[in-house]
């Protein structure tokens, strides 16, 4: 789990050389940090035999982070949703939701086995480039 | 940082310190650990310092939620004190924030016990 904050800090790191602001910094790495955890505690259910595999990019116009473990997957819109009143008092179940409220986009595929997350974050045109 | 606790008692209510971070090996089991020390020993107020937690992730409310729902199930309250601006931004995405009763001047908190 230690290998979680490096993540983060990689995360948070690669927003910043972007050049988006503390918030945004703070909001992806907190994305990131919750996927590798999930990857490493409900994907790969903590078998030190099974691995996740990050990749981190800037292309210019997005920052992109895929995730992925062995898992056994899962169904996304199978999770409960963790507004509603009768999960609003529930332990847990608020991950995926903090991962898509924090980045543009989420996308989920399935691996034979695992499962990959895919988080977008868009980045802003250059101020005075046309 | 791992989360750090202080406790002392103001007017019957136990006010517990927390510096650092509420995450899943970081603070959570900590700040389980010492409201349910609390409620097995029969405190029914506590307060929740927040004003030195800069960072909270999902296992961090997750604790927040089982802390208030153990407490209320014990006949006790679990109130918050002083948040951040991230923990507060995080308690309004997560409606939490209609959940918790929350204060920014420890005085008016102690007081919502009596």
């Amino acid at each position: 789990m230690e290998s979680v904050g490096v993540i983060e800090a990689a995360a948070e790191k690669l927003a910043a050389e972007a050049g988006l602001d503390e918030d945004q910094q703070s909001h992806i790495a907190m994305a990131v940090r919750e996927a590798a955890i999930n990857a490493v505690l409900h994907g790969n259910e903590y078998d030190p035999a099974r691995s996740i595999h990050l990749t981190f990019e800037n292309t210019g116009t997005d920052l992109i982070f895929t995730i992925a473990d062995q898992g056994r997957g899962f169904d996304p819109d199978s999770l409960p949703d963790p507004l509603a009143p009768e999960n609003l008092l529930r332990g847990a179940g608020r991950g995926i939701f903090l991962i898509r409220s924090l980045m543009d986009e989420v996308h989920f595929r399935q691996l034979h086995p695992g499962t990959e997350l895919t988080l977008v974050k868009h980045l802003a045109p250059a101020s005075g480039k046309t | 940082m791992a989360l750090a606790i202080a406790s002392r008692d103001v007017d019957g209510v136990t006010v517990l310190d927390l510096s650092g971070r509420i995450t899943l090996g970081e603070g959570s089991v900590q700040l389980r650990d010492a409201v349910r020390g609390l409620i097995g020993k029969g405190q029914k107020n506590i307060l929740l310092n927040m004003g030195e937690v800069n960072y909270i992730d999902s296992s961090g409310l997750g604790e927040l939620v089982s802390a208030y729902t153990t407490a209320k199930n014990q006949g006790a309250a679990v109130k918050l004190l002083k948040l951040t601006k991230k923990v507060h931004d995080l308690l309004q995405l997560t409606k939490l924030y209609t959940v918790f009763d929350i204060y920014d001047d420890e005085a008016a908190a102690i007081a919502s016990y009596r």
